[in-house]
């Protein structure tokens, strides 16, 4: 038997997040350590899954499957292909980079680290998953955790309204997909929870066409859809650092990788009825999300809102429905995941030690902090799309499926869609430049004299890593394009002639 | 009627608690006062004896009667056997430190009667039997309701429920007496017959029905007959409302679907739309009141009603079998999750003197052992993974769905996100809030860590590893219907 990988890398965070709550409370360093120890685990099993990968067989690898309740069908089934490989990458880098930059927590850090890790689980879970019954499973394992993060190591002003706001939204979401999902499973026949034979289960195209929206918003709230964006900054804000980056990084795209995985893959017919009007939603993420963004003076709103308009993105590529647009989506999850786990690390490193997040109050970072500010340009120029940055790569193949398109009816073409949303880089620019530039290269207020201090080793080891990965992916689009590539073409193989 | 051995298997356990009472009430006149606490290691030590001892004689896969067709033995009753003296087995665990209750040799006796009622009733084939059963259950549990007799709450706890509870009684009865004087027997699977042949007139059949609907949803407090239950929770002693709020819930259950799937299959379609408008009200009624309270323990009776309404959508589904399996397998992880909340409850009360839910503010900074306890309990009854309360929901929603009952699945989904929402307020206090008391540890005892252990990793195990559970609830729920 091949080594069991995936749950490994599944069951690291749980495990060590219950042997971290069996170390006595006040041993913080102790606990932060292990913390570290295990997220470089994780990562390094889930740098091994994705470099393991053999592309050019494609499909499902890693499988592993037993029994869970064979009564029902219900089974845990693990494997990785192209689409969620990089995600389960992902994961793993904002896990550890998140226990890097969580250094500093001092109120719990124990309660801390095991909630998170169990929140990372619940990710993981998910992405691999290939049996319904397992997704939700983890699905919700992934969900209250967050309620918990943000609500007691969150930002005092809103930490409790936000945290509320989050957890019913999304358990909203879950439970309403849930019963999409017994739908699917009484009206199939096949008594199986298996999402490989249910992708093969020919449901009636009317039934596709009703269940589609329930499945497909049921997730999409979680990755940020208009009009069911509106928990989204309220949590980034509200949340901790490291939790921002979990929420931005990881856990919105869990919402968009389930919308594809259940919605789209399942029900490819219902997906093909309703995509021409939800793109008109997807364009209204896009531009109104970096229309928000670009307004707001705090901070980490400013971030919060770009999340919307770039996962807006992501929902748009795959609504075209096409290989380039799926493509580029699925770049554009692992990209969008990197830039912004790096975006809120810096935000939280600059509130640390600014105690303001007011961006008209802020300047002169470059001269406290530069490495932080050499990474937030990074960041930034990935987020406008520069070529050279994973940004590029990611939303050039997304505009060019827009063009390509060919909408089931509703609409001829996309291109209108493609020339509306390409506004929207424009805005980002705006604001990022606009950040750069006053926060990093203005003039620094004369209260900060002497009360402002670089970022310790941990943080800039985290940021550097980050940034490394956004423009390794820039430069070499070979590490992930042809393996979005494979996983996408199992996508079309279900949306047939598509 | 000539006696062999066999027909002992049957009343097995009851014969077995009952010798457990009397040693019991021996061991509280003897021992000395201060060593009265270890009668609840007795009781429970004893009830788990019981459970082991009754393991090799499990039913056939076909129902017996015995005793003149008083005793129904099949798997069902079985099931119903283990869970009922699991909780009691816990409950006198969790007991035992409780002031003025854990030290009394009558509390434990009042446990044990009851339990051997509760039993009664699982098995009951007869409706003599079955109302004999329901009384035996029943008169305990007012004195214990009413147990602190220097307690104007805990006596009105008593009375309340007593007065509630000899109301419906009646009206059952007079449910029993129609059935019984149009069929010309006691017997349930006679009076099926009698109702199949015509000698019971269907609308006649149906008032009769709903007479006995009353007195059971009395039981298992379905609204608009679950008025007593939060005052009844709030004044009795916490261990003894966190039985009445599981065992006694479950017994309720395990009578209500021997009644409706034995006497009234043949008003499988009326019944269920009664059921299934029940379901609703109780479920929504009893999680929008839970919003507002402050009281912890009626928090919990409110969210315990809110239940009641989920497991009544297995019921109405209950003809499939997977629904019948989901009710048995919500009852189950409904039983663990319940006692542990109100285990904590009653051991943080006490510390606490509250019962407020102000004075849960910063519980995870004084014992955070207790507080992660609480949050596991909390989100099994809120329905999240990976805990008992999820699968059972995803069983009855699915079960709903499954037998076309779409509309009923929403409702319940869209009922527990209002229960997320206050279970997580509650939470919230534990575990955001900060009070003065913040560095006072909760010392707890190793009886009530250990119950609470086991039902800690109950939760875990059944919502996890639920292969083995639920095949054995479907065995139960096969049952059923032979």
């Amino acid at each position: 038997m091949q080594f069991p990988l995936l749950s490994f890398i599944v069951f690291t965070p749980m495990l060590a997040g219950l042997l971290i709550l069996l170390i006595p409370g006040e041993r913080k360093t102790e606990i932060r350590v292990a913390a570290l120890a295990a997220g470089a685990f994780a990562l390094a099993l889930s740098l091994w899954a994705y470099f393991a990968y053999d592309v050019a067989a494609g499909g499902y690898q890693f499988v592993e499957r037993y029994n869970w309740l064979p009564a029902l069908g219900i089974s845990y089934y693990v494997g990785i292909d192209g689409m969620n490989a990089p995600l389960v990458l992902l994961t793993g880098v904002v896990m550890f980079t998140g226990v890097l930059i969580s250094w500093g927590i001092d109120d719990r850090p124990r309660e801390f680290f095991a909630f998170l890790f169990i929140l990372a689980t619940g990710v993981f879970g998910v992405f691999v998953a290939l049996d319904l019954f397992m997704l939700f499973f983890f699905y919700e394992i992934a969900v209250f955790p967050m309620y918990l993060l943000i609500s007691i190591w969150g930002w005092k002003v809103t930490r409790e309204y936000a945290a509320m706001k989050l957890t019913l939204y999304l358990f909203i979401g879950s439970v309403i997909a849930l019963v999409g999902a017994l739908a699917m499973y009484f009206t199939s026949g096949l008594g199986t929870f298996d999402m490989l034979a249910l992708e093969q289960a020919g449901f009636s195209t009317a039934f596709q066409r009703v269940v589609f929206p329930f499945v497909f918003f049921g997730f999409a709230v979680l990755g940020g859809i208009f009009p069911f964006h509106n928990w989204s900054p309220d949590g980034h804000v509200a949340a901790p650092t490291a939790v921002s980056m979990f929420h931005a990084g990881v856990l919105m795209k869990l919402g968009a990788f389930a919308a594809l995985r259940v919605g789209i893959m399942l029900l490819p017919e219902g997906a093909r009825f309703h995509m021409p009007w939800i793109i008109l939603l997807t364009l209204v993420n896009v531009v109104y999300g970096a229309f928000i963004a670009s307004v707001q003076t705090d901070f980490k709103y400013v971030i919060g809102f770009s999340s919307v308009s770039h996962m807006g993105l992501v929902a748009m590529g795959f609504a075209t429905l096409s290989r380039e647009g799926m493509l580029g989506a699925g770049i554009q999850m692992f990209s969008h995941g990197v830039m912004t786990a790096l975006f809120f690390a810096v935000v939280g490193m600059v509130y640390d030690q600014a105690h303001t997040r007011e961006i008209p109050q802020l300047g002169g970072f470059r001269k406290f902090m530069p490495v932080v500010a050499v990474a937030f340009i990074v960041g930034g120029l990935v987020s406008m799309g520069m070529p050279g940055f994973s940004g590029f790569v990611a939303e050039f193949p997304i505009f060019m499926g827009l063009w390509n398109a060919k909408p089931s009816w509703l609409w001829a073409n996309y291109t209108w869609v493609a020339i509306i949303a390409a506004i929207s880089i424009v805005i980002t620019a705006s604001y990022i430049i606009r950040i750069i530039g006053k926060v990093f290269f203005g003039q620094p207020p004369a209260e900060f004299d002497g009360h402002i201090h670089d970022v310790n080793v941990l943080d800039k080891v985290a940021l550097v890593f980050l940034s490394t990965i956004m423009i390794a992916i820039g430069v070499f689009p070979r590490l992930i394009v042809p393996l979005v590539q494979s996983g996408v073409d199992n996508v079309l193989r279900l949306l047939g002639g598509a | 009627m000539s006696l062999n051995p066999s027909m002992f298997i049957p009343v097995l356990p009851q014969i077995l608690l009952l010798a457990l009472g009397i040693v019991i009430l021996f061991l509280d006149v003897l021992l000395p006062r201060e060593q009265h606490r270890y009668l609840g290691w007795v009781a429970a030590v004893g009830m788990v004896v019981i459970m082991l001892a009754i393991l090799p004689f499990m039913p056939q896969e076909q129902f017996q009667l015995t005793w003149g067709g008083m005793v129904r033995f099949d798997w069902m009753s079985y099931t119903f056997w283990m869970l009922f003296l699991f909780g009691a087995a816990v409950t006198a665990l969790l007991a035992m430190d409780y002031p003025e209750l854990g030290e009394r040799g009558s509390f434990y006796l009042l446990l044990i009667a009851s339990t051997i009622g509760m039993m009664f009733m699982a098995s009951a084939g007869d409706l003599v039997m079955l109302y004999l059963s329901i009384e035996t259950v029943s008169i305990p549990l007012y004195i214990l309701a009413g147990f602190f007799v220097r307690s104007d709450e805990s006596t009105e706890a008593g009375f309340k429920y007593l007065l509630f509870g000899a109301m419906t009684s009646a009206i059952l009865l007079y449910g029993f007496s129609l059935l019984y004087g149009f069929s010309g027997t006691t017997d349930l699977h006679q009076i099926v017959l009698g109702i199949v042949q015509g000698k019971v007139s269907l609308p006649l059949a149906f008032t009769s029905m709903m007479l006995v609907l009353v007195g059971l949803s009395f039981k298992v407090s379905v609204v608009p007959f679950h008025f007593w239950a939060p005052d009844v929770y709030q004044g009795a002693p916490t261990p003894v409302a966190g039985f009445l709020s599981t065992a006694s819930k479950a017994a309720g259950f395990a009578v209500l679907i021997r009644i409706l799937f034995i006497v009234f299959p043949i008003l499988g379609n009326q019944w269920a739309i009664v059921l299934a408008a029940l379901s609703v009200a109780t479920m929504t009624l009893g999680n929008l009141v839970a919003l507002a309270q402050r009281n912890i323990k009626r928090l919990l009776a409110y969210s315990s009603i809110a239940h009641a309404g989920y497991i009544l959508i297995g019921v109405v589904s209950g003809f499939s079998e997977l629904g019948m399996v989901s009710v048995v397998y919500y009852l189950v992880a409904y039983l663990m999750t319940n006692l542990a909340a109100f285990g904590i409850v009653s051991a943080f009360g006490r510390v606490a003197g509250s019962d407020d839910m102000t004075a849960y503010y910063g519980l995870s900074r004084r014992s955070p052992g207790l507080a992660l306890a609480m949050l596991v309990a909390f989100l099994s009854l809120a329905g999240m993974p990976p805990f008992a309360g999820f699968v059972a929901k995803v069983f009855i929603f699915a079960a709903a769905v499954g037998v076309g009952q779409i509309w009923l699945a929403v409702v319940g989904v869209l009922n527990s996100i209002i229960g997320l929402y206050y279970y997580l307020t509650v939470m919230k206090y534990v575990y955001l809030y900060r009070s003065e008391n913040d560095d006072q540890p909760v010392p707890l005892s190793g009886s009530f860590k250990l119950a609470l252990g086991v039902l800690v990793a109950g939760i875990v195990v059944i919502g996890v590893l639920f292969s083995p559970w639920f095949n054995w609830a479907s065995v139960a729920a096969r049952s059923m219907f032979f």
